[in-house]
């Protein structure tokens, strides 16, 4: 047997370096090699260091001083996330949420295509410089970027909040879901929006994920309002296998990463 | 702690009885904060894992079934809240080791013969530090499967489902974990 490995080694200290026979041979390699024995004592002085640097004490008091801190803070946590949920999904906000998405997909869309970010033949002085009002044409379109990524952020994390919510439910031999197609529903209408305008900027890995969101949302907005224990988690389990939440959630924090991201000198939506 | 109390505690909690997880909380808090630091390495990050990770487990006390203890539990959720924030952490340490392997750790110069100073205050507390800047080399993923193995004694697979990682990968988090720590210590513990 050749020397062994250092990871084979780190493995054997924890007793991770395989089945029953391949400890047995390092065991016996150990035994006969002076070498690796140097190496594995080498491994378990580091080992031992590591193992000798504290922790700081936390006296006799300190969970009653937790408790302190995070009572007031429970409330807010009892409280059922249907109640959270109506103070957003209230049908006059409901309609200003709509009506604010439509405005800035049109707004970022009609920016995409007005004529004035096709026409050719400007002075390069004039083309990278100022547009309508003296603002920089490059700065406009950053700005359209960006409104764009805040409200698809906000639309991922409704609905991430929506779906996980979803599959936690479900308690009883019936499970009403009709606050939950409700919210779908409405989840449904900005995602076909926000997915057409994604398709429009060429971003398609976006597009692709809003794309399965809407799917799932479709589903749970045209189930019926009252599922069977059985009918439930056949919903719950779909969602789980199309890995929809993760997914969302991934994008959304790819999203919030660029929103805060400084803009770069010509913005581009596609990351 | 009596695991017959956390047993108690719970169904109480879960009913609604606020006493009762304030029990759960008051006799889970320090060994929830051990656990935390050892993830995070830093007093104020453990501080606030501590306080999400018992706020998440009042939020989700309702889908406990006790098929593992209390402990197990709470401290599951402990690593979840940790790595998060670990992975929203900048590692600029880090990044400086992974662009220049094998040089060890810059900033504290090995000196011949450590053990033999006179001062051993002052060599434990500079032990101390090493270990701390070790730890912090460390990528979130090493670093908790590191933690979970070294003192936890969690088993891989445990580590893996945490993770979200196949017990070969846990397996090499671990290794480069330790490989990565015996580089940064090398100069007080000794290459050989």
């Amino acid at each position: 047997m050749n020397h062994l490995s250092e990871e084979q080694l780190v493995l054997y200290h924890y007793g991770d370096a395989g089945d029953r026979a391949e400890n047995a041979a390092i065991e016996e390699h150990l035994h006969g090699c002076e070498a690796c024995q140097v190496q594995f004592a080498a491994i378990r002085r580091t080992l031992d260091t590591v193992q000798s640097a504290p922790v700081p004490e936390r006296g006799d008091g300190y969970g009653t001083e937790i408790w302190m801190r995070i009572e007031p803070r429970l409330a807010a946590s009892r409280r059922p996330w249907w109640q959270t949920a109506s103070d957003f999904f209230v049908p006059r906000r409901l309609v200003l949420a709509g009506g604010v998405a439509v405005l800035i997909v049109a707004a970022f869309v009609a920016g995409r295509l007005s004529p004035g970010t096709t026409q050719p033949a400007r002075p390069p002085a004039v083309a990278a410089g100022k547009a309508n009002g003296g603002q920089p044409a490059a700065t406009q379109e950053q700005v359209r970027e960006r409104i764009l990524l805040v409200a698809v952020g906000d639309h991922l994390e409704r609905s991430q909040m929506a779906l996980v919510e979803l599959v936690n439910t479900g308690d009883g031999p019936k499970v009403d879901i009709s606050a939950e197609q409700i919210r779908a529903r409405d989840l449904v209408s900005a995602n076909r929006l926000y997915r057409a305008t994604a398709v429009s900027a060429g971003e398609n890995g976006m597009a692709s994920v809003l794309d399965d969101l809407e799917r799932v949302l479709l589903e749970v907005a045209n189930s019926p309002s009252t599922l069977t224990t059985a009918e439930f988690q056949k919903v719950r389990e779909r969602i789980e296998a199309q890995g929809i939440i993760f997914k969302v959630r991934v994008l959304g924090d790819n999203v919030r990463e660029r929103e805060v991201r400084p803009a770069p000198k010509v913005a581009s939506i596609r990351g | 702690m009596d695991v017959h109390d956390d047993a108690q505690d719970v169904t109480q909690a879960q009913a609604g009885d606020e006493p009762a997880f304030r029990r759960l909380v008051e006799r889970h808090s320090r060994g929830v904060f051990q656990l935390a630091f050892r993830l995070t390495g830093s007093e104020p990050d453990a501080e606030d894992v501590v306080q999400e990770a018992f706020l998440k487990a009042y939020r989700e006390l309702r889908r406990f079934e006790a098929r593992s203890s209390f402990r197990t539990w709470i401290h599951r959720i402990t690593v979840n809240c940790a790595y998060d924030l670990l992975r929203q952490r900048p590692r600029h340490k880090a990044e400086s080791l992974n662009a220049d392997e094998g040089d060890g750790v810059g900033g504290i110069e090995p000196e011949a013969d450590e053990t033999s100073r006179p001062d051993r205050l002052a060599f434990g507390a500079e032990v101390q530090s090493r270990v701390r800047t070790a730890m912090d080399l460390l990528t979130p993923a090493e670093r908790t499967a590191f933690v979970l193995r070294h003192f936890e004694g969690r088993s891989l697979e445990e580590i893996g489902e945490a993770l979200g990682l196949r017990v070969g990968a846990t397996k090499h988090s671990i290794f480069r974990a330790v490989q990565k720590m015996r580089r940064a210590l090398a100069p007080i513990v000794g290459c050989s």
